[in-house]
């Protein structure tokens, strides 16, 4: 069943197209993942589905929810949308405790001040910080933490927000690049289990070990176009796909 | 004797102002610089309701908080249009239209004559009228601040305060609509101000609009970047060590008028020196 679907997407920046006429789907307790070359629109794809850009034209449906192209940034959290970033996004000079704990808190001013919910909170956190490791540090700041760790911390921010029920559509971009092999393996049993646990996910990843391992399909964009979709290993051996991405 | 109780009162006054402005610029990462503005608010409208209307004092002091969230309100709305230094400038603008309002709008605030014969409040028994009996009033007050202040940063909502001070967007796209966060944090601490500001005019008895330039506001700035951004314990020291040091100017032999000249220089080279060796302040965990 695909839960969320983008129909003609584009997205320019000055002269550059970064989207340019997209058309997928994303199925549920499925991982579609993204390959392309770089500067192929995958980040961007990803900031126009968490909303925190809206695209030019185009419509981004979410099984029964509004044309996601126009909300605004804060709304994609409503309906359950969730991401990481490519270049991590941590609050710097909180700890990495506060980092977590931020993603569980009530959303709205008034209940904000008056929580109600705070032992509850910090039970989640600490199971999202035990998966990722980072329970021994939790009380460091996150700008203290080595690279790995950082991006352990943004993995285990989305953990907490999908085992809080707050998440059901996780977008990854590149959460294993620069992480050693231990990390790599964390990281991949957790989307897998995410997976496991009927959670839509849309990773992007140019490990193609990985991307086999993980994707159920695979979507390969060129210049923020769709090139090649399907099957992993068959959209892998295209001779298209090859040459565009694979090949340089 | 009745001197220390005037600097006790007078360090009230600034804690308060240092504690609520932090809520904005130490946790929330706004660079404020209108908070004089909001200080003057709650002064004048305490004046006003005292001597024009003679209502009882703490009516006076609500006036100013309703007065001042108001106009946060407002100024809060489009301040949010801006970020960074643009910030800063736009939010002293507003200090400046406030010192102009509080000049010119002689109907309202007789202007540069200002406002004398404020009287200091009694309830029933109580009369708050003597120097000591005002501090127990200003410490009171200022414990009320602090709690609350104290309250809100243990929160969730100070959590995402910082978390907007550090990343909005990414703060966003975790599902906070950060305008009203930010917004709330605004109308708070300008209420905090004018609690300030009704004591500070219903302990001197007289206010005008010098005392709420814009310089006013940088001074109350330069407290909490001294006692540490983001830290209310640091906002207190800081408030005690930059009312009491031109005192100790005084005692330290120079003379009152130089002593006077020489509290802006010192300030200054004081701020320097600190942002040169411990750019976080005393008790900051973060820096601008
Ligand atoms: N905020 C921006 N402002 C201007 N141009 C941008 C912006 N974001 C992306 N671009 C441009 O859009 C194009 C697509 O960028 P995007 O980051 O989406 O690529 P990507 O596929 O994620 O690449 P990579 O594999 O390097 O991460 C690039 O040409 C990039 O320079
Ligand atoms: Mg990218």
């Amino acid at each position: 069943m695909a839960i969320l679907k983008i129909k003609n997407l584009q997205k320019h920046f000055g002269g550059v197209m970064a989207i340019d006429g997209l058309s997928v789907s994303f199925e549920k307790a499925r991982v579609t993942s993204v390959i392309g070359p770089n500067g192929s629109g995958k980040t961007t794809l990803v900031n126009v589905l968490s909303a925190m850009l809206n695209a030019d034209s185009g419509i981004i449906t979410i099984s029964n929810g509004p044309d996601l192209r126009k909300c605004a940034p804060f709304t994609a959290h409503f309906y359950g949308i969730t991401r990481t970033f490519q270049e991590v996004r941590l609050f710097e000079q909180m700890s990495v405790l506060d980092n977590v704990l931020i993603v569980l808190t009530e959303r709205n001013v008034l209940s904000a001040i008056f929580e109600k919910h705070g032992a509850y909170h910090l039970q989640q956190a600490k199971t999202a910080l035990e998966t990722t490791g980072l329970w021994s540090k939790r009380i460091e700041l996150a700008t203290n933490l080595s690279y790995g760790q950082r991006k352990l911390l943004e993995v285990a921010r989305v953990l907490a927000l999908t085992a809080s029920g707050k998440s059901n559509i996780i977008l990854f971009d590149e959460p294993f690049a620069g992480l050693f092999p231990q990390m790599v393996k964390t990281v991949a049993d957790i989307i897998k289990e995410l997976r496991m646990a009927g959670k839509t996910i849309v990773l992007i990843e140019h490990n193609m070990d990985l991307i086999r391992e993980l994707s159920d399909h695979l979507i390969v964009m060129d210049a923020g176009k769709l090139l090649a979709q399907g099957e992993p290993e068959e959209v892998l051996s295209r001779k298209d796909v090859i040459e565009a991405y694979l090949g340089e | 004797m009745e001197y220390a109780y005037q600097l006790a009162i007078l360090f009230c006054i600034y804690s308060m102002l240092g504690i609520s402005l932090n809520l904005v610029v130490g946790y929330t990462g706004l660079l404020s610089s209108t908070h004089a503005a909001f200080y003057g608010i709650g002064a004048y409208a305490t004046a006003i309701t005292l001597t024009a209307y003679g209502v009882n004092f703490f009516a006076g002091v609500a006036l100013g908080i309703v007065i001042s969230a108001g106009i946060a309100l407002a100024i809060g709305i489009v301040l949010n249009r801006f970020s960074g230094d643009y910030y800063a400038i736009v939010s002293l603008g507003f200090n400046v239209i406030a010192y102009s309002v509080m000049l010119n709008w002689h109907e309202l605030t007789r202007g540069p004559l200002g406002i004398p014969g404020i009287s200091r409040p009694s309830v029933y028994r109580l009369d708050f009228s003597s120097n000591f009996m005002f501090l127990v009033l200003s410490v009171l007050f200022l414990v009320a601040v602090w709690l609350i202040s104290r309250f809100i940063a243990m929160s969730s909502f100070g959590r995402v305060l910082k978390g907007i001070r550090e990343d909005e967007a990414a703060t966003q796209a975790f599902g906070y609509n950060t305008l009203y966060f930010k917004l709330a944090i605004f109308v708070v601490s300008a209420s905090m101000a004018a609690v300030a500001g009704s004591v500070f005019a219903s302990y001197v008895t007289f206010i005008d609009p010098s005392t709420f330039t814009v310089m006013e506001s940088v001074f109350i700035l330069a407290i909490i970047i001294f006692g540490g951004l983001s830290s209310l314990k640091g906002s207190v020291i800081g408030a005690l060590i930059l009312v009491l040091l031109p005192e100790a100017l005084r005692f330290a032999g120079f003379p009152a008028s130089i002593a006077a000249q020489m509290r802006q220089v010192i300030y200054g080279a004081t701020l320097i020196i600190l942002m040169l060796f411990r750019p976080q302040g005393i008790f900051g965990e973060f820096k601008l």
